[in-house]
């Protein structure tokens, strides 16, 4: 037999036993050429280009999971930000995400991203109306996504926003309540957003983009985990080289998903974000593997070189898998989604500080945060800023996922179902910051963006 | 042609081997080669299988064999050879 038996073994193990799965394949949309001023030719346009450029997506990359043998856990669709053709009020922003609710439902994809805006210099008149649709729209919808970035290297932070966005998060959250704020679980705030992000609640089809593309997002954190239980004890040079094969292997996949997937609808490749992305599940998670790593607890001392390590080595192994890269590529560190930070929160090794110190080395950043819903809107657009500092001096890609789950202190436990996990509510420092939001304007880039 | 990997895991019993070949022979795949080892009652095989002639689409013996190992209490997968190329090769 020419493919060696224990390869084959190998393989299988990996999927049947490990948890290695494809976890996205999203195809990107371009939506400029649905503008028009009337806000229901705009809609039915929007429908109409979404089902038919995605009306086989579903289909089609089911029919790949079956033959290749490899789960596809979601199937998703990306659209041009919508701050950039809505040119409505809010009602109108809310009858846009209502159409793509129906586009997301009529062609089966679980997450349709691009209710979005890109306000990293100011706004636009149309994406102001649609940022202060965002818990309006979350509200009206359960598929819809909705991202902004708020910042960029080249453009500093945009203060005004990060202000509106921790008032539109408490919006949300009030608005959804009653599911412990679950809205703003489809909410995040970016610096330095990648265009080309298969990934939710953050996916949009950003302007560089081509007309219509795929892009794959692989995942495998117990697959790694696995791996490094081989190699207790030996020293970090193994420890990374290790990583790396491992993230080749997985990246391997994520490849030969999106080149299929690609062929088979007629629509070209855009890249593979080599991701490992945890969920809930025993097994598939970010934190155990810092763990695996020699750590009693994730969020201890030594958790952000650990971290630092793993995310440097799953890009080195990933990159030469696959023949374009992009998205957000590392490791994400999301609590809710995460059956050991989960833990690690719940006795206490991990803090919301410790974690912005990990979003310093990880690929995102504050991801799936559940906060008192006390928390006043200035505090968390003070965590915003933060993250939003953190991704613009260090010239790569954060963002913030809060969720101030309202009546909820500290010692609760929110359930959001699925792959979104349950969240322990976390303590945040309730230090006056209001005086420091309320000055608004814009934080100015870092000196390294004059790099021409 | 059109390769595919077929594996078997589970507790031996007798007939696999015939179950299976016959349910490949029914929808017209050739078997290229067989490994089937036994270790502690635990059955393992791998089949390397050519589906180019097959009578029906591939997801659907995709899921035949699926339905086989389920009724038979093993675990049966037939999967395209592109994903262990893929994975184990430059």
């Amino acid at each position: 037999m020419f493919i060696p038996a224990d390869e084959i073994e190998q393989t299988v193990r990996m999927i049947s036993e490990e948890h290695l799965d494809i976890r996205t394949v999203t195809m990107g949309i371009n939506l400029l050429d649905c503008a028009s001023d009337d806000i229901s030719v705009k809609c039915r346009r929007i429908y109409d280009k979404i089902t038919s450029k995605a009306g086989s997506l579903v289909s089609t990359v089911c029919d790949i999971e079956k033959e290749y043998g490899i789960p596809i856990v979601n199937k998703r669709i990306s659209v041009t930000p919508l701050g950039m053709i809505a040119n409505t009020d809010t009602e109108g922003c809310v009858r846009l995400a209502r159409t793509l609710e129906k586009a997301a439902c009529e062609t089966g994809v679980n997450f349709i991203g691009g209710f979005s805006a890109l306000v990293h210099k100011g706004y636009t008149e149309s994406e102001r109306a649609l940022t202060e649709s965002i818990p309006y729209a979350l509200n009206a919808t359960s598929r819809v996504c909705a991202s902004v970035n708020a910042a960029t290297t080249k453009a500093g932070i945009n203060m005004d926003a990060v202000r509106d966005l921790g008032l539109l998060i408490k919006r949300s959250a009030e608005l959804s309540k009653e599911t412990g704020g679950s809205d703003c679980a489809r909410l995040v705030v970016f610096a330095n957003a990648p265009e080309d992000n298969p990934f939710m609640a953050g996916a949009f089809h950003g302007p560089g983009e081509p007309e219509c593309v795929i892009n794959v997002g692989v995942s495998g954190p117990g697959v790694v985990k696995r791996a490094i239980e081989k190699v207790r004890g030996e020293d970090f040079t193994t420890l990374a080289e290790t990583i790396k094969k491992t993230a080749f292997k997985i990246t391997r996949m994520g490849q030969l998903v999106a080149k299929e997937a690609s062929d088979r609808l007629g629509v070209p490749f855009g890249i593979v974000d080599l991701s490992l992305a945890p969920t809930p599940a025993v097994g598939d998670s970010v934190a155990r593997i810092l763990e695996e790593m020699g750590l009693e607890h994730c969020g201890g001392p030594g958790t952000t070189a650990a971290l630092a390590l793993l995310n440097d080595a799953v890009k080195k192994g990933g990159i030469m898998a696959s023949s374009h890269v992009g998205g957000l590529s590392g490791a994400f560190i999301p609590v809710s989604e995460d059956e050991g930070m989960i833990a690690a929160v719940r006795n206490g090794a991990l803090c919301i500080e410790k974690l912005e110190a990990m979003t310093c080395v990880c690929s995102v950043g504050l991801d799936m945060i559940v906060v008192p819903g006390s928390t006043d809107a200035a505090s968390i657009s003070a965590v915003i800023a933060d993250e939003m500092a953190i991704g613009t001096v260090n010239n790569k890609t954060t963002a913030v996922r809060i969720i101030p789950a309202p009546g909820k202190e500290p010692g609760d436990t929110v359930e959001f179902g699925g792959l979104l996990g349950s969240g322990p509510v976390m303590p945040v420092r309730s230090y006056d910051c209001s005086a420091f939001i309320d000055r608004g304007g814009r934080i100015p880039a870092p000196v390294h963006s004059l790099r021409n | 042609m059109v390769k595919a990997v077929l594996t078997v895991v589970g507790k031996d019993r007798v007939g696999i081997i015939a179950a299976v070949s016959s349910y490949l022979a029914g929808v017209n795949v050739n078997i290229l080669d067989i490994s089937q080892t036994i270790m502690s009652e635990i059955f393992s095989m791998v089949m390397l299988v050519d589906v180019s002639e097959s009578y029906e689409p591939f997801v659907d013996i995709s899921d035949g064999i699926k339905k086989l190992g389920s009724d038979m209490g093993l675990r049966m997968q037939l999967q395209h050879v592109d994903i262990f190329n893929s994975m184990h090769k430059i």
